[in-house]
């Protein structure tokens, strides 16, 4: 206890960490979920179903798949290149999620902010340093599989994932100068407050462009539809990944969805307020939202449980309904909880939209072809996010060459 | 030994571990991935020497661009060919002797400066980081023109490099 | 305790000479030009050391500008590189002999 009580920076960042890993994992499998079935809804089909109620347990049984199936390593022609690239992937990925705040740094918990991981004051310049050292992980594995396939879907997607960086940094220069900081916590705190006493002073109204710049960009960086040409079935295999199988394939599948979730906390930070909330601050009733939404949830399972036919589906939602109605009421009840639980709450609502929007455009739209891919990116994107940059420096410093002028 | 002692020899052998294998390296591949790992662990020195700002931008234009370029190029290149490397005579038997003297040498007299000197006691006081708005103020104050310069020099060579390796039709 | 900063001057000087051993005893150009990179790197460790020794930011300033310099030459360089090889069919730099005398 003692030591707990001299090391408290230790303790709990290691605890941060731990739970940090686990949540984050579970997050990852659970995305696959999401993305399945959202997809085979827009198909007007049902998506997974049958293992487990309503297909939850489906990333459970593949994960299990993951780790039984046999590893081919194919005739490589770097064995020690091979076997770093997916562990490449996956780490940076990771550790890129650390840098995020999910929550207000007020929340404490022996001195050290619970929701922050680690709170580094050029946040976001460490997040982007991590993000182009994750190329490699995608050039190297198309490298050392000595197969043509995959060396086209490695050095094309690296490419594009390089070009398509430039963007996306330009992009959120805009929002870095109306903020004054590249701390993450000093970008949220610089949304707080209201135009008009009812719209949020988000920066996604005087930065539109600039949001929509940033989206297309990081859709083209983390090798999404419509950008995936480099990854595609019907084009290159499987692009990079063709020659990994079993565990090394489930990592690189793991850092694409990790990016994917890194990519939109961003988006939720720099430009729609983080884990502020929407509403003002005066509204009381906000507070009991998380709960009232998880009681509501426990409802729905509750009445499914009911309905449903499989005895095993009828135990599986039983057990999310008592978990469902037990935090709905652990939110409520408990005094200061539904003030704590506010940052987090808003902040997932806003991860899961934009991760909604990549999956509803993953249902939707075709893929462009490389050529396409790349004159899109060098000579559309890059020239509309050096203008928004200019536009937006300029709004800024008018009132002082006014005044001088 | 403290903590900054321990993060400064990791990130020393680490980054002596990458020279050194640059040179024994016999596939320009893993002389590159050696070259990352050291710039990586140069990162870390920097910011141990209280500069995040400078380790951000290694970490971002060195490790990840122009060492991106390189691997590019020795992907398009097909570079995977063993070197023979014929060592001189003179240089294995005199040459390298002579750089251990003259490294000893440098140590020496750097370990042994006048007392009061910057360079052999470093910080007494406890580091405080070079913040960024004080750099941005250097850059855009007093060395506005190389900044300038330096933009100018960046078209030059883009310019210079599309010439150079397009194809000839 | 914080470390001496004469020890990076030591490391810089270490990784300095591993450069120029690197470079003159390579036979491919692409590991020349990478030896090149680490010189450079390791001029950039003494900067930032002085920089922390004296308490000043040009030094940092310096570091920059030698980052954006590396990186323009790399581009450059490797572009000659790309030419050579198209040409010489070789990357040894001992068949880029045709004028030596």
């Amino acid at each position: 206890m003692e030591f707990i009580s001299q090391h408290p920076v230790l303790v709990v960042s290691l605890v941060k960490i731990a739970a940090l890993l686990f949540i984050v994992m579970t997050a990852l499998a659970y995305i696959t979920w999401l993305e399945r079935k959202v997809i085979a809804h827009i198909q007007s089909r049902r998506g997974p179903y049958y293992v487990g109620a309503h297909g939850l347990l489906q990333p459970l049984a593949d994960g299990l798949k993951f780790m039984f199936k046999e590893d081919v390593t194919p005739p490589v022609s770097d064995r020690l290149v091979y076997t770093l690239a997916p562990i490449l992937a996956l780490s940076l990925a990771l550790t890129a999620i650390a840098l995020i705040p999910f929550g207000p740094p007020s929340v404490q918990v022996l001195g050290q902010p619970v929701f922050i991981v680690s709170n580094v004051d050029i946040g976001l310049l460490f997040l982007f340093a991590i993000t182009s050292i994750g190329v490699y992980g995608v050039a190297l594995a198309g490298w050392s599989s000595n197969s043509k396939y995959p060396l086209m879907g490695g050095l094309r997607s690296s490419a594009q994932m390089i070009s398509y960086e430039v963007s996306l940094t330009i992009s959120v220069v805009g929002v870095l100068l109306l903020a004054g900081t590249l701390n993450f916590n000093g970008i949220i705190e610089s949304q707080r407050g209201y135009w008009l006493h009812f719209i949020p002073r988000w920066h996604l109204i005087p930065q539109i462009v600039g949001f929509l710049c940033y989206l297309t960009a990081a859709v083209a960086e983390t090798n999404r539809i419509p950008f995936d040409l480099p990854e595609a079935e019907t084009e290159l295999v499987a692009g990079f990944h063709t020659e990994y199988s079993s565990f090394k394939f489930a990592m690189f599948f793991m850092a694409e969805y990790a990016n994917m979730v890194t990519v939109s906390c961003l988006a939720a930070i720099l430009f729609l307020g983080g884990w502020l909330s929407p509403f003002p601050d005066s509204w009381k009733w906000q507070l009991y939202l998380p709960g009232a939404g998880l009681l509501a949830l426990g409802a729905y399972c509750a009445w499914d449980t009911a309905v449903n036919m499989k005895r095993i589906a009828r135990l599986q939602l039983g057990v999310v309904t008592v978990l469902a109605v037990g935090g709905g009421l652990l939110c409520i009840l408990i005094p200061g909880a539904p003030e704590v639980i506010q940052g987090p709450f808003w902040f997932t609502s806003k991860i899961l939209a934009i991760l909604f929007f990549y999956i509803w455009m993953r249902g939707t739209l075709p893929r462009f072809r490389y050529d396409q891919l790349m004159s899109f990116g060098w000579k559309l994107l890059l020239p509309v996010s050096l203008a928004n940059l200019v536009v937006t420096a300029l709004v800024i410093v008018w009132p002082l060459l006014v005044r001088h002028g | 030994m403290s903590l900054p002692f321990l993060v400064f020899f990791a990130c020393a052998l680490l980054a002596v571990v990458g020279a050194v294998r640059l040179i024994l390296a016999r596939e320009p591949i893993h002389s590159a991935l050696a070259l990352i790992l050291l710039m990586i662990s140069l990162a870390v020195l920097y910011l141990l020497l209280g500069a995040p700002f400078i380790a951000a931008v290694q970490i971002l234009v060195y490790a990840g661009a122009i060492m991106v370029l390189f691997v590019f190029v020795i992907m398009v290149l097909n570079a995977g060919v063993e070197e023979r490397t014929d060592f001189s005579k003179i240089a294995k038997y005199a040459g390298l002797p002579l750089a251990f003297f003259l490294l000893l040498w440098i140590a020496h007299w750097l370990a042994h400066a006048p007392a009061g000197s910057a360079i052999a006691t470093g910080a007494g006081a406890p580091t405080v980081a070079f913040s960024t708005v004080e750099l941005s103020e250097q850059l855009f104050r007093p060395y506005l023109f190389p900044f300038e310069a330096t933009s100018i020099l960046i078209l030059i060579a883009i310019l210079g490099a599309l010439v150079l390796a397009r194809k000839e039709e | 305790m914080s470390v001496p900063v004469s020890y990076y001057l030591v490391l810089s000087a270490v990784l300095f000479g591993l450069g120029v051993v690197a470079f003159v005893f390579k036979r491919n150009v692409i590991t020349i030009f990478m030896a090149i990179e680490l010189m450079l790197n390791a001029v950039n460790l003494a900067f930032v050391a002085f920089a922390r020794a004296y308490n000043q930011l040009d030094g940092l300033v310096f570091v920059f500008f030698v980052i954006v310099v590396a990186a323009a030459e790399a581009a450059v360089g490797l572009a000659i590189v790309i030419t050579l090889a198209r040409n010489r069919e070789s990357l040894n730099v001992e068949r880029v002999n045709l004028l030596k005398f």
